[in-house]
């Protein structure tokens, strides 16, 4: 089950975001993409998940071909992301917002439903059950009733989390996850995608802050221009030349600083 | 043939006068991203505001327009200071919410005020038409040609030509920079509903002693100046320019060549064609304002 | 105490005729039915998927118009007629369903006024179909397993069903996977999207249900005027929808029923002492205020006051006022 991108290019107007990128994401690892700002990692993000219509390229996940999918169709074949702006469905409770994220494993559809039939009910009550446990798994078991769009950021994007969990991702792209995250809540992050690793799950992350990233990572891929400029494990990224260039060239330090919320 | 340039002659006219409609309403809903449902309704206003000038105060002609146009500008910065700057970050359907209770109400005050009864207005020019060459018209319609013609290049003037002008344009492309360079935004969107309300009047004004006023009659200009607005591309004045002459023209053939029923069709026609097939209109929308 | 209330509600409104004598309070329940349908089938479209739709006066008209013109012409039974109704509404429900993923915001609530102004300019237009502004009158009384359903008492059970069925329809489909999809497409369509929600799919299924039960509506008001004409196209008609809608809370299922009931029993109320073109006049102002006060409508602001007076329980961050899922 790996997720293999080829010459994947994206082009807006006259501006390339991606130009070309070829790199795989194997599976049960925990590869992170990182890169300068507008190196292309959210536009690589949005093409592969469906967001974007690629100019160029493929994208092939467990062997079969999904540029050019609508992003529902995607992610019922596995491929989960998650956004780089906080989003919960922000009136709803943490338990609904879960729930909806459980969308893929019903199989109600709207004539069962109006016809009543007895297997729907017996659907609900599974489903609330899995969404119960989902809230455990990350942590937000006191605030199943709370509206989602008034918990602190650091929970909404918890909620955020357990959503995408729900859907039952083989693999999970998280764009972003530690933004604006103090250091105990990048602790626990971290602590979540490995346990979600331990699951089964690849994770494929889009990050900036690099002591979350080096830890974490099985594999990093370094974007800067929208092309690929190394690949590998993190001790042997980090030492990578070019990969330094790239960081000086944007912010002036080498890709090692903790420094939160930097880029 | 004499036929055909008859009908364009007539679809002019009447595309001025709707070009007029659209550049207010393209104002409105473009750099202000408010969905005005009563902009048909200042368009009666305007019309009714001439009709009280010149069958009551008995005014001249074109002090009656004025008068409309400033009675528009008017009520349109009350609406706007009153009901609008209050929900200034609500979602568009709140506003557009809004915007339909205020129809609502301003065409029902209307109907209370002067009764249900279509009514002519009473204008000063010789009704004998002119005829030039193959096309005869009236010297009423040639004025309203001429009026709107001279509104629309006074439009342009103040959006290109003046400090306001730039301001508003400052606060479409890209309010928060504005806002830091000290334009004061809050006026500008006055300013701007104001503005587009009184085209909207004058509009009622021109066309109201062509045809008869009745306190509906805003219906059908909101719809044209929508499907003016969208035909040429939200926010783009030569877009709504040429829209509304477009609509003109296309409205006199379908009505001559088709049947006359249908001519209300042209307008209802062009805003979904256009949305399905090039939704940004004529004019791309990064041609805004100018 | 809940099953006691509803218990009482559902004795009153099976013995109506019993204990309301007047033919026109009558009259104006039976309207209020109708509107109680349309409330809930445009709560379905703009409350829940979260699509303003305009038109809505479009499905109403059609159904009506097709219930008649098959009843009237091709003398189909009365159900028969409701049905195809219903179902021919459901397909131009379904057009507009496409097109809402198509053409969004603004847009789309102009092509919605616009499809049911070309709908509305059809029907006075082609009058071979429609017999234009004159109508059709003389539709056929509805009748069902032979009985015929002339009488106001008679047809007050028709519509009272309607209504039943409306309100069981939307209740079903919103406290499910299916009305949770919808919320997820109103609340934040790319993150529904991304858990794998098909907001094509789903938006049509919003619209087609909401067309085919305004269009069930538009059959049972043809049958109870007997006279279809085109004005069950104006823009008025939608407009009162919207306001019941909207005044009785958007999103939640008794709010369309709220707003039906006392947008309809009001302006006959008022009727008395206002003269109707004030009435209009305070709709609009009514709608003004609405929208300032009481954003969420009625029915949610009564159950935030009602919550209020219960103190917060400790430890639980207090939820915004009227934040209440309306999910189970």
């Amino acid at each position: 089950m790996t997720l293999a991108v080829r010459d994947l290019a994206v082009r807006f107007g006259g501006v390339e975001a991606l130009g070309g990128v070829t790199f795989e994401v194997r599976p049960d690892t925990i590869t992170s993409l990182i890169g300068p700002n507008g190196a292309g990692k959210t536009t690589a993000f949005n093409a592969i998940t469906g967001y974007l219509r690629p100019t160029r390229g493929t994208v092939s996940w467990d062997g079969q071909a999904i540029a050019g999918l609508r992003p529902s169709q995607i992610a019922a074949r596995g491929v989960v992301r998650t956004f780089q702006k906080t989003s919960v469905f922000p009136s709803l409770a943490v338990l609904d917002n879960v729930l909806i994220g459980l969308h893929l494993r019903g199989r109600a559809g709207w004539a069962s439903v109006l016809l009543g039939r007895g297997w729907v009910r017996r659907e609900e009550r599974a489903l609330a059950a899995e969404a119960e446990a989902l809230i455990e798994f990350v942590g937000l078991a006191a605030r199943r009733r709370d509206v989602a769009g008034a918990l602190p950021y650091g929970e909404q994007r918890l909620v955020e989390l357990a959503v995408a969990l729900a859907a039952r991702p083989r693999i999970l792209l998280l764009d972003e996850p530690a933004a604006g995250m103090t250091a105990p809540e990048k602790e626990a992050v971290s602590r979540l995608i490995r346990k979600i690793r331990e699951q089964g799950v690849t994770v494929f992350v889009v990050e900036h802050d690099m002591r979350l990233v080096m830890g974490i990572s099985d594999t990093v891929i370094v974007l800067n221009g929208g092309r690929v400029i190394a690949e590998g494990p993190p001790s042997r990224v980090q030492a990578d030349p070019e990969v330094v260039r790239a960081y000086l060239g944007s912010t002036g330090g080498a890709p090692r600083g903790p420094a939160p919320g930097r880029c | 043939m004499e036929q055909l340039l008859q009908h364009l002659v007539n679809g002019l006219v009447l595309g001025g006068t709707y070009a007029l409609l659209g550049i207010g309403l393209t104002l409105i809903f473009g750099l202000m991203n408010v969905v005005n449902f009563a902009h048909g309704e200042f368009y009666t206003l305007g019309a009714y505001a001439t009709f009280t000038a010149l069958a009551f105060a008995h005014l001249d002609f074109f002090l009656a327009v004025l008068a409309a146009l400033a009675a528009g500008a008017a009520i349109g910065a009350a609406v706007e200071r009153v009901l609008l700057r209050p929900l200034a970050g609500e979602s568009i359907d709140t506003t557009m919410l809004v915007m339909i209770g205020v129809s609502i109400a301003l065409q029902n005050a209307v109907l209370l005020g002067f009764g249900g009864v279509a009514q002519s207005i009473p204008h000063p020019f010789p009704t004998e038409p002119l005829v030039l060459g193959a096309v005869s018209i009236a010297p009423l319609r040639l004025v309203v040609l001429a009026a709107a013609g001279g509104l629309i290049a006074g439009s342009y003037l103040l959006i290109h030509r003046t400090r306001l002008g730039q301001a508003m344009r400052a606060t479409f492309q890209d309010p928060d920079t504005a806002q830091l360079m000290g334009v004061r935004i809050h006026r500008v969107h006055t300013v701007t509903f104001a503005f587009g309300a009184a085209l909207a009047s004058a509009a009622g004004a021109l066309l109201g002693p062509v045809f008869l006023v009745y306190p509906s009659m805003g219906d059908l200009a909101a719809l044209r100046a929508f499907s003016v607005v969208i035909l040429g591309g939200l926010g783009s004045l030569p877009g709504a320019t040429l829209g509304g002459l477009v609509l003109g023209i296309a409205e006199e053939l379908g009505a001559g060549y088709v049947s006359s029923g249908y001519r209300d069709a042209a307008g209802f026609l062009i805003i979904i064609m256009v949305l399905l097939l090039r939704p940004s209109g004529l004019f791309a929308r990064a041609e805004r304002v100018g | 105490m809940r099953l006691l209330v509803a218990g009482l509600g559902a004795a009153a409104a099976l013995t109506l005729p019993l204990w309301l004598q007047s033919p026109y309070h009558v009259h104006v329940v039976i309207m209020a039915g109708i509107f109680t349908i349309l409330a809930c089938s445009l709560n379905l479209l703009l409350g829940y998927a979260g699509q303003l739709s305009l038109g809505h006066a479009a499905f109403f008209g059609i159904g009506a118009y097709t219930s008649a013109l098959l009843t009237l012409r091709l003398q189909w039974p009365f159900l028969a007629g409701l049905v195809a109704a219903a179902a021919a509404s459901g397909l131009a429900g379904w057009g507009i369903g496409r097109l809402a993923f198509k053409v969004r915001g603004a847009y789309f609530v102009l092509v919605t006024i616009s499809f049911a102004g070309v709908i509305s300019l059809v029907s006075v237009n082609w009058m071979e179909l429609t017999n234009g502004p004159l109508g059709l009158p003389g539709v056929p009384a509805a009748e069902l397993f032979g009985v015929s359903f002339r009488t106001k008492s008679a047809y007050y059970y028709l519509v009272l069903a309607g209504a039943a069925l409306a309100v069981l329809v939307c209740r079903r489909l919103v406290r499910s996977r299916t009305g949770r999809a919808f919320l997820a497409l109103r609340e934040n369509e790319p993150l529904a999207e991304s858990v794998g929600i098909d907001a094509v799919h789903y938006l049509a299924v919003a619209a087609v249900t909401s067309a085919a039960l305004a269009g069930m509506a538009g059959s049972l008001y043809a049958h109870y005027t007997r006279l279809v004409s085109p004005e069950v196209f104006l823009f008025t008609y939608t407009v009162t929808m919207v306001i019941m809608v909207v005044a009785g809370g958007k999103g939640t299922l008794a709010g369309p029923v709220v707003g039906a009931v006392l947008f309809t029993a009001l302006p006959e109320a008022l009727r008395e002492v206002v003269a109707w073109q004030w009435q209009m006049v305070l709709y609009g102002v009514v709608l003004i205020l609405l929208v300032f006060f009481l954003p969420r409508g009625i029915v949610p602001a009564v159950g935030a006051a009602l919550r209020a007076r219960m103190a917060p329980r400790a430890g639980e961050p207090r939820l915004e006022p009227g934040a209440r899922s309306p999910l189970p």
